[in-house]
């Protein structure tokens, strides 16, 4: 006689310790394992896109500040280097080196903190202290330059808001000295544990095939194989004139695509970006002292047309499609979101893991609950 | 307790007049009393321990604030859960859901009346001592159970099952390791085997046989799992099931399950100590007094390793704890005992 048995619909969130944000998934689950795992998103809706049809240009770029609050500098980046193309305006050197200092510092800041969530989520409490110790070098970094620690307002439409404070450049040296050791620290004590490998090894596989189908950008995509990065593949800045790798997902561990490929491409890109930093550094030094911001009006008006700016923010394509039509707010701003479109194939891959798997697979794909709801 | 009542009443000839039984009972009373009393201060100590030493090893102070380096910090944490507003949600199982606390705390503070401290420092000599605190410490999973299906909220359910299928799988390589230690000592009597290790530090089980050294490190490993700690602490795993099974508990209620956990970890930590350490045969001192120092000592410093495995190591999942359990503990641990029993032979 077979015993009558039901599945199980959980809510996994929104209150939760380890959704990153406020994410409600619908777990439907037979026991431990998950048949289906719906996210359910909006918790954090802001109206950032309806409320930039009424601000203007400038006064948007804190918003974009508050979309991915991880990793703020690249989003006002994006959105800078949006409008600036629209406008057709010249930055200065100076300015640009700073830009691609300050978006890689804040790489390396952001990946930390995932390094950081996602030994919390396995269960390893302490790579969390050590990652926030050094996040905090960074932040004072920041905080040095701008005044804030995580929403910084700090790239402005022609530039950026003041240069770079004094003893900035050997502060960051240190602090990247200081760095590489540590990562090496991590990689002993978490990356290649154990149990950590068991938890992560031929979990959440993501193909080829299905990430780029479902729009998987940044290190979800390139942890399945794919080697796609914007900085490499469309420049912008001045990244053309610094040597780094794209690190992508070799199936090390396991599988090509599974969690411990995504985790081990955004530690690896920790180094590439200090490699960055290091020679920004370098030849910002050699710069002549000069302008940080071009000369735009106070009441910036944008000539009429259309821009999509596409960026490599640290969790993926962040896109701005910018409308203007002359005036002084924009027409239309849409915000193509990367942690959106990587919570997309979240369903795909958790199908037929466990509760503790889904966790985990979460943490691989590391959104930020600002990103997607905006 | 029968020795002391008679010590006693030789002692104070007034108390002839009362009835033995009466005299046995209040002694085993006060005796209850005394080690719950110990045993309430050791788990106090070791949060703030536990807080400490997770400190040090994430590279920051831990408590430091209330007293001298944060020392009274296991002072003010029960008075703050004691003054704490009694909740009992509202579509609870009542009778479980205030029970369970209760019965797992019992589960672990029941084992130490088995526990010799030193020659003369016991509250009772059970012939099968060993065998009675693996019996008791098995109510634990109960009021486990309890409070995960009364709770009404599917989180603790799950953290109730993962816990009733942890703490049952590892019940057996628990059982068969210690098998490997009483058949060293050809006794269940912990007083017993304590005495079979006494000599000096050479003496101790664990440094007897390899199968007895192989056993320690088994016992440990799969009461580890026993008490929920990490990496076994899928049952209160706070990044997945926000604290399983003890979700809906607050208060004191908590405090029970909370002092549970250290308890048992206590009790991990002296039934290693006694059975493979020496017990009360401390690396110097032997004595009624000293000996019972020495093995708390030794019992607190296993626990010290268990707080530091705790920080370092991430999670097993549910499957993969299992198949340790299965795979690999439980067989390890029969080669061990038939080892052991080829090694005393031969």
């Amino acid at each position: 006689m077979a015993i009558y048995t039901e599945e199980m619909t959980v809510n996994m969130g929104p209150q939760h310790p380890s959704t990153h944000g406020v994410l409600n998934l619908k777990l439907k689950t037979d026991g431990e394992i998950v048949h289906d795992a719906r996210p359910n998103i909006g918790y954090l809706h802001r109206c950032a896109e309806k409320i930039a049809e009424n601000v203007t240009y400038p006064q948007f770029i804190p918003y974009t500040d508050r979309m991915d609050y991880v990793a703020a500098m690249n989003q006002n980046l994006g959105y800078v280097l949006g409008v600036e193309r629209l406008m057709n305006v010249e930055v200065p050197l100076r300015a640009q080196y700073i830009r691609v200092i300050m978006a890689e510092l804040n790489r390396i800041a952001s990946h930390l903190l995932f390094m950081a969530c996602y030994a919390l989520d396995s269960g390893a409490f302490t790579p969390f202290l050590y990652a926030f110790r050094e996040r905090e070098m960074i932040l004072d970094l920041f905080e040095a330059t701008c005044g804030a620690r995580l929403t910084y307002n700090y790239i402005w439409i022609g530039g950026v808001s003041r240069d770079l404070p004094q003893g900035f450049v050997d502060k960051a040296r240190q602090f990247l000295d200081y760095l590489s050791p540590r990562v090496k620290e991590y990689h002993e004590l978490f990356s290649y544990n154990k149990i950590f490998i068991e938890r992560t090894a031929n979990v959440g596989i993501l193909p080829k095939e299905t990430a780029i189908a479902y729009g998987v950008t940044g290190p979800t995509l390139r942890g399945s194989g794919v080697r796609w990065d914007l900085r490499r593949d469309e420049p912008y800045l001045i990244y053309d004139r610094f040597d780094f790798d794209v690190p992508v997902g070799r199936g090390e561990m396991g599988t090509v695509g599974d969690c411990w490929d995504r985790y081990m491409v955004r530690m690896r890109e920790i180094e590439e970006s200090a490699k960055i930093v290091r020679q920004a550094l370098d030849q910002y030094e050699q710069l002549p002292p000069g302008e940080v911001r071009a000369k735009v009006p106070r009441a910036l008006k944008v000539p009429p047309g259309e821009v999509y700016m596409r960026t490599e923010a640290p969790r993926g394509e962040i896109g701005f499609y910018i409308v203007s039509d002359g005036g002084l707010k924009p027409y239309r701003v849409k915000v193509r979101a990367p942690s959106f479109s990587n919570l997309s194939v979240f369903h795909e891959i958790s199908r037929g893991g466990m509760i503790a798997d889904i966790v985990l697979i979460l943490g691989s794909v590391d959104i930020v609950l600002g990103d997607i709801d905006r | 307790m029968q020795e002391l009542t008679d010590t006693l009443v030789r002692f104070l000839p007034f108390l002839q007049a009362i009835p033995r039984s009466l005299i046995l009972g209040t002694l085993i009373i006060i005796g209850a009393t005394v080690v719950l009393a110990f045993l309430v201060v050791v788990a106090a100590v070791s949060t703030y321990v536990e807080r400490k030493v997770a400190g040090q090893l994430q590279a920051r102070l831990g408590p430091m604030r209330v007293g001298w380096h944060g020392l009274l910090q296991f002072v003010a944490d029960p008075i703050k859960l004691l003054l704490k507003e009694d909740i009992i949600p509202s579509n609870v199982d009542r009778p479980l859901y205030i029970l369970a606390p209760y019965i797992v705390f019992c589960g672990s503070f029941g084992a130490f009346a088995a526990l010799p401290y030193s020659t003369r420092l016991r509250i009772s000599d059970l012939n099968v001592g060993i065998f009675y605190i693996l019996a008791v410490t098995s109510l634990v999973v109960i009021g486990i159970i309890m409070a995960g299906w009364s709770s009404n909220n599917k989180w603790s359910l799950f953290g109730a099952m993962r816990s009733a299928a942890q703490i049952v799988s590892y019940e057996i390589p628990v059982a068969l390791s210690i098998l490997v230690a009483v058949a060293a000592a050809g006794s269940l009597n912990l007083q017993e085997i304590i005495q079979a290790q006494a000599g000096g530090v050479h003496r101790w089980f664990v440094f007897r046989s390899p199968f007895l050294f192989l056993a320690f490190f088994l016992y440990y490993i799969s009461s580890l799992a026993e008490v929920n700690r990490t990496p076994f602490d899928l049952p209160e795993a706070d990044s997945e099931l926000v604290a399983g099974y003890h979700t809906e508990y607050s208060g004191l209620r908590f405090a029970w399950f909370f002092l549970a956990e250290y308890v048992d970890m206590f009790l991990v930590g002296a039934i290693a100590s006694a059975l493979f350490l020496g017990g009360w045969n401390g690396p110097i001192f032997s004595g009624p007094i000293s000996g019972a120092i020495m093995f708390i000592g030794k019992a607190y410093l296993l626990v010290l390793v268990m707080m530091w495995i705790r920080w370092t190591v991430p999670r097993l999942r549910v499957d993969q704890l299992m198949y340790m359990s299965w795979k690999v503990l439980t067989p390890f641990s029969f080669a061990c005992v038939l080892g052991q029993g080829a090694w005393m032979v031969l």
